[in-house]
């Protein structure tokens, strides 16, 4: 095995039953390999099964053939270097802004002041000053969802899954939480794959994009995106090259939802 | 110039502000006019008819004999020792019976519905559990525990646990699979999933569960003291049915009533502390 790869997803199979019994087969021989520290994005139809995929990465969900490596070993139960961002909202409601994001330090065992004074600093760093102490009943949409990426990247994951994280932002935000999610991968250098439905915003923050068919899917095509870094992700989508491959990629998804 | 038209508009909006007020106290003036009125009327009219004749005095009693009884209990005491005593002894049966079954039924509550496999296997006989009328148990404690104490509290435990049990059950089957998962991803261990989640998440179907078995613990007690006792408010009816008292009936029953408020009065407390993260607690 290629050890070169952080995460490898070989020949995997993922099926469902339905209530009834009847089988539906959402992943069928599915591979695909991950870099140390690359940004890769996925782009699929709905329902092609790509949260399934994100969920077999973080070991939330077996396989039901194949082998998913992480470092090239075979691991059980939940890497302590993966860092997820649901497509759901997924922060506890019984627990304010500051409670919300030093949770995950708390469960792994750091000291509540420790984890008390990182989670402040995130806060600061996803702009939610002000809001220590609201409970997410009192947040708006998008801020919700900046709780959950603090949360996720206090953690300083060194595999970071990411499903359609900014879906729910009005667009100047997004841009926003995209340059800083940029800045914050440039210094870390973990691992993304992350999820979406924006071929742009696909196209803008990643190396390599994963455009998957219908279902069951499997990686119809690789992009790899050879804009230089560091970029500007509101000058970037005005390059020759940022609208061929968007294009590009545009054409390879009608074809699947189409037939 | 603009400064004037904001502090106009400023001034405008506490004028709006004031009247809605307004309008919020006289609302409820009228409310608690009417609820008076309401309580008045009803009492008044079965004062004249039971005077009249009309509503036999015999076994409805009248108000003025009820609280005449109540009076006469709080000054010179009842034939079992002082009131208070009997609320007291009441309350302590109640009290106990009501933690014991609540803490019982939270425990087994969470444990059951954490492993699907004991759920789908003990999820029948807690149905038959419930449907059978747990009241009769009351005998067989008076027989097996006899007439202290422990057989009221057995009689309130068992009432009370299976109601808690079955929300403690319900919250824990309907936590939220999505935060389960993220706080898996962060970290969190299996029992740390229990205690930081599952259970917070299944508080508010536990917390409606007390309030409703705090009710039914007292009914519990005072039935057991009904059954048999040396004390006690349930005692306290049951003399008075003895002799023909109607009016001693009713005035246990107001006392226990007041029992009963405070109590769900305190419970509320708690709850609304408890969760005051929850969005709008009226
Ligand atoms: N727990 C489950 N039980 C049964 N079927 C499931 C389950 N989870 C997912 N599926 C099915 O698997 C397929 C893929 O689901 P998945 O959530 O991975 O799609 P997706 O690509 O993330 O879609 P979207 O872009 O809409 O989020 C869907 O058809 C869905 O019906
Ligand atoms: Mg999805």
């Amino acid at each position: 095995m290629n050890s070169n790869f952080l995460i490898e997803l070989d020949n995997v199979d993922r099926r469902f039953a339905s209530p009834e019994g009847k089988i539906i087969q959402v992943l069928d021989s599915f591979s695909m390999t991950v870099k140390p520290g690359e940004f890769c994005a996925v782009v699929g139809p709905t329902g092609c099964g790509k949260s399934t995929t994100l969920s077999l990465i973080s070991g939330l969900a077996k396989a039901n053939a194949g082998k998913v490596l992480i470092e090239g070993k075979e691991f059980n139960g939940i890497d302590p270097r993966v860092g997820y961002v649901f497509q759901t909202d997924a922060v506890f409601p019984w627990k304010n802004v500051l409670d919300n994001i030093s949770v995950g330090p708390l469960f792994r065992g750091i000291n509540k002041k420790e984890a008390t004074e990182k989670a402040f600093d995130w806060i600061k760093r996803v702009g939610l000053q002000g809001f220590e102490y609201h409970y997410p009943h009192q947040l708006s949409g998008g801020m919700r969802k900046r709780v959950a990426l603090a949360q996720t990247f206090i953690n300083s994951p060194d595999i970071l899954l990411m499903d359609e994280p900014f879906s729910a932002l009005d667009v100047q935000t997004k841009i926003l939480m995209q340059q800083e999610l940029l800045q914050l991968w440039s210094k870390h250098k973990a691992a993304v794959v992350f999820v979406t439905h924006d071929i742009e915003e696909a196209v803008i923050l990643a190396d390599k994009v994963f455009v998957l068919s219908k279902r069951p899917a499997r990686v119809k095509k690789i992009y790899n995106i050879d804009i230089q870094r560091p970029r500007i992700v509101s000058e970037a989508r005005y390059t020759q090259k940022f609208i061929e491959i968007s294009k590009s990629i545009w054409n390879d998804l009608s074809e699947e939802v189409n037939i | 110039m603009n400064d004037k038209i904001i502090m106009n508009r400023k001034s405008e909006i506490t004028k709006l502000e004031q009247a809605s007020i307004k309008k919020v106290k006289e609302h409820w003036r009228i409310v608690i006019f009417y609820r008076f009125m309401f309580l008045t009327a009803t009492l008044s009219s079965w004062e004249i008819l039971g005077r009249i004749g009309v509503i036999d005095q015999f076994f409805f009693s009248i108000p003025s004999k009820i609280i005449y009884q109540i009076c006469i209990w709080i000054i010179k005491g009842t034939s079992q020792g002082p009131l208070w005593l009997q609320v007291l002894v009441t309350l302590e049966e109640t009290v106990l019976g009501f933690l014991i079954g609540a803490v019982m039924g939270i425990v087994s509550g969470i444990a059951l519905g954490r492993n699907k496999m004991l759920a789908d296997i003990f999820s029948i006989y807690i149905k038959i559990a419930n449907a059978i009328p747990r009241i009769v148990l009351g005998s067989i404690f008076i027989i097996a525990l006899g007439l202290g104490m422990a057989s009221k509290v057995a009689l309130a435990v068992v009432m009370v646990f299976f109601v808690v049990f079955g929300n403690a059950f319900q919250g824990v089957r309907e936590a939220d699979v999505n935060l389960i998962a993220n706080a898996k991803v962060l970290g969190a261990n299996d029992s740390q999933i229990t205690f930081k989640v599952v259970l917070p998440s299944a508080l508010s179907w536990i917390l409606a569960s007390l309030h409703i078995s705090f009710g039914f613990a007292l009914v519990g007690a005072v039935v057991g003291e009904f059954l048999g006792s040396k004390q006690g408010i349930g005692l306290l009816i049951a003399t008075a049915q003895g002799a023909f008292n109607a009016a001693g009936v009713f005035a246990a029953m107001i006392v226990l009533a007041v029992v009963a408020l405070l109590a769900d009065y305190l419970i509320t407390r708690l709850e609304n502390r408890l969760l005051k993260w929850r969005p709008n607690i009226q």
